[in-house]
């Protein structure tokens, strides 16, 4: 496997204000993501899912244990950005990620910064905003447009930085049903033309587009596969206070009823079709 | 207790070359111990509305009659409107600030002018009431609290003002599944338990249709339909113009009807979806 992170043993520990007393948000924890994959990470709120993706991209640095992304290790000053040109980073309110007056200068900010030539920023810019169907917006200034249109803009300005990986933490929570849709698209279009994500959500729907769900509870792994097998522990999920897919919800109230619905059914599409099959 | 909006107009900037108008036409009532749940995309004009409610913004035309009283007139006192309808902002937690819990969620009461057995009373049942134990956390530091735990003293210092209209702005936004379920559990207990008029703006469809006595839809400053969960969400097409979805169950059960399986129109509910289905898979003789 060819892994884009890897974390070995990681330890960490924010120290409690006024003190020197730890709390442990993250209690041992290797893991490797894939170059290339699609990993959601789920767990209640305080789980250490946030804190694990500071990790990523050296916002935080670990207490012990080690964190590699493309190679650099995210405690190395001398490589902090390299660490955050490999992984970009998408938070929850775009409102916070947005410096610019105007939507292109918006998405320039980062590649400027990296020192690029002005004629490739032109190019990355124009790119990311095609990426994000944001174009027709190029010239307005953010704060007049929607929460959706924003997190766009803020995924753009990412996007032209070319990391090979994105961490999004929480990107939907703030948005409406239609901005969570189209944050959802551009999240499997930019999977498919080959960026490593990592997608950290509360709505168990958005994690079952994913290839891998890691499950965390107070600082730990306890659930790591592939959707169909992690939504599979339904009781594990609920005691960590998550929940299932409407799915998977939907096809254990069908077994009681004694309808034998298979265990691999996760979208509502396949839902549909194995129901239909009856008809 | 009853709301009757009538002609609502808001214009934002008046007289400005900016002037736009963000409420238009707005007639609507709810009645006393009603759920009125409110759904429509970002800017539609919900949080506009939510703020004429209680007092924060004036109407440009229109009434806004509560418990008898025309809130739009001038000289009618805003500490008497606010006292009987409380509002609950997005994210109310970042609006915590004392030290103690018991002390944050004290001090609406305290600005009510009431004596110090009512507003310890008052804060004590407040707490309780949003599922919190009192003895436990009413000397805890509100800022070392889970996020649901902070979310639910946020809401408790709403709820201690005793409001006869509650009205929550997307409640559960970034809670995760269980705290979005507890503080919802909460607010159908504290709307079962004081009879107030409890208003909801969510969008989440599944939510809505749960709690929900009635639903209005509002888009681009106009109420596009107002009834109960079962008539909104049987208008598919309607909402999806507006850029609004249906229940995710109902979508799944309105798919299976498009494919021509037969069970009743717009389910709104996981449970009743499992009933029909398999109901209708047995009278096709299978499993």
């Amino acid at each position: 496997m060819n892994s884009i992170i890897k974390i070995e043993n990681l330890i960490f520990e924010y120290t409690k204000e006024n003190t020197d007393e730890g709390i442990r948000a993250i209690n041992d924890v290797s893991l490797n993501i894939e170059r290339g994959s699609f990993t959601a990470i789920l767990g209640k709120n305080g789980s250490g899912k946030s804190t694990l993706a500071k990790n990523l991209n050296s916002l935080l640095v670990p207490t012990s244990g080690v964190i590699y992304v493309n190679g650099f290790d995210t405690a190395d000053d001398e490589h902090i950005w390299d660490v955050r040109q490999s992984a970009g980073m998408v938070f929850q309110n775009p409102d916070n990620q947005l410096v610019s007056a105007v939507v292109e200068d918006d998405i320039a900010f980062g590649p400027e910064n990296l020192g690029i030539d002005p004629a490739e920023i032109r190019k990355r810019v124009d790119k990311a905003l095609e990426d994000v169907n944001m174009g027709k917006f190029r010239d307005k200034p953010p704060h007049l447009l929607s929460g959706g249109q924003k997190q766009r803009i803020a995924i753009a300005g990412v996007v032209a930085m070319k990391p090979e990986c994105i961490i999004f933490d929480e990107p939907t929570a703030m948005l409406d049903p239609k901005g969570r849709s189209e944050i959802m698209s551009i999240i499997k279009e930019l999977h498919d033309e080959g960026i490593t994500v990592v997608l950290i959500t509360h709505f168990m729907e958005e994690a079952a587009c994913a290839e891998r769900v890691i499950v965390m509870h107070e600082g730990k792994i306890i659930l790591d596969g592939k959707p169909q097998e992690v939504f599979s522990h339904e009781k594990e999920l609920r005691a960590v206070n998550l929940d299932v897919p409407l799915t998977i919800e939907l096809a254990t109230k069908l077994r009681e009823e004694g309808v034998d619905v298979p265990r691999n059914i996760i979208e509502m599409e396949e839902m549909v079709e194995y129901l239909c099959q009856y008809k | 207790m009853s709301i009757q909006v009538k002609n609502l107009k808001h214009i934002y900037e008046k007289g400005m070359p900016t002037e736009s108008i963000a409420l238009e036409n707005i007639s609507f009532s709810v009645e006393d111990g009603e759920f009125l749940g409110i759904i429509g995309h970002t800017g539609s004009g919900k949080s506009t509305l939510l703020q004429h409610l209680n007092g924060l913004l004036k109407p440009s035309e229109g009434t806004i009659v509560i418990g008898g009283i025309d809130i739009t007139a001038d000289g009618v006192s805003m500490v008497e409107i606010r006292k009987k309808i409380g509002l609950v902002f997005q994210y109310p937690e970042y609006q915590l600030f004392e030290e103690t819990v018991a002390k944050d969620v004290a001090f609406g009461p305290k600005n009510l002018g009431l004596s110090e057995e009512e507003i310890e009373e008052r804060v004590k049942e407040a707490i309780e009431l949003v599922g919190l134990d009192y003895e436990n956390i009413k000397d805890r530091s509100p800022f070392e609290l889970s996020g649901g735990q902070k979310r639910r003293v946020a809401i408790a210092g709403v709820v201690a003002m005793r409001p006869e209209v509650l009205i929550l702005d997307e409640p559960t936004a970034g809670l995760d599944p269980k705290a979005h379920k507890d503080v919802l559990d909460m607010v159908e207990e504290v709307h079962a338990k004081t009879g107030n008029i409890t208003i909801l703006v969510s969008h989440n469809m599944a939510d809505i249709a749960r709690l929900s006595d009635k639903v209005l839809v509002i888009d681009n400053g106009h109420l596009v339909t107002m009834g109960t969960p079962k008539e909104v969400f049987s208008h598919r097409d309607e909402l999806s113009e507006v850029g609004l979805d249906l229940p995710p169950i109902t979508n799944l059960t309105e798919m299976l009807r498009t494919r021509g399986m037969d069970i009743e129109e717009t389910i709104l509910t996981v449970d009743e979806a499992a009933k029909q289905i398999a109901q209708y898979l047995k009278s096709k003789g299978n499993n």
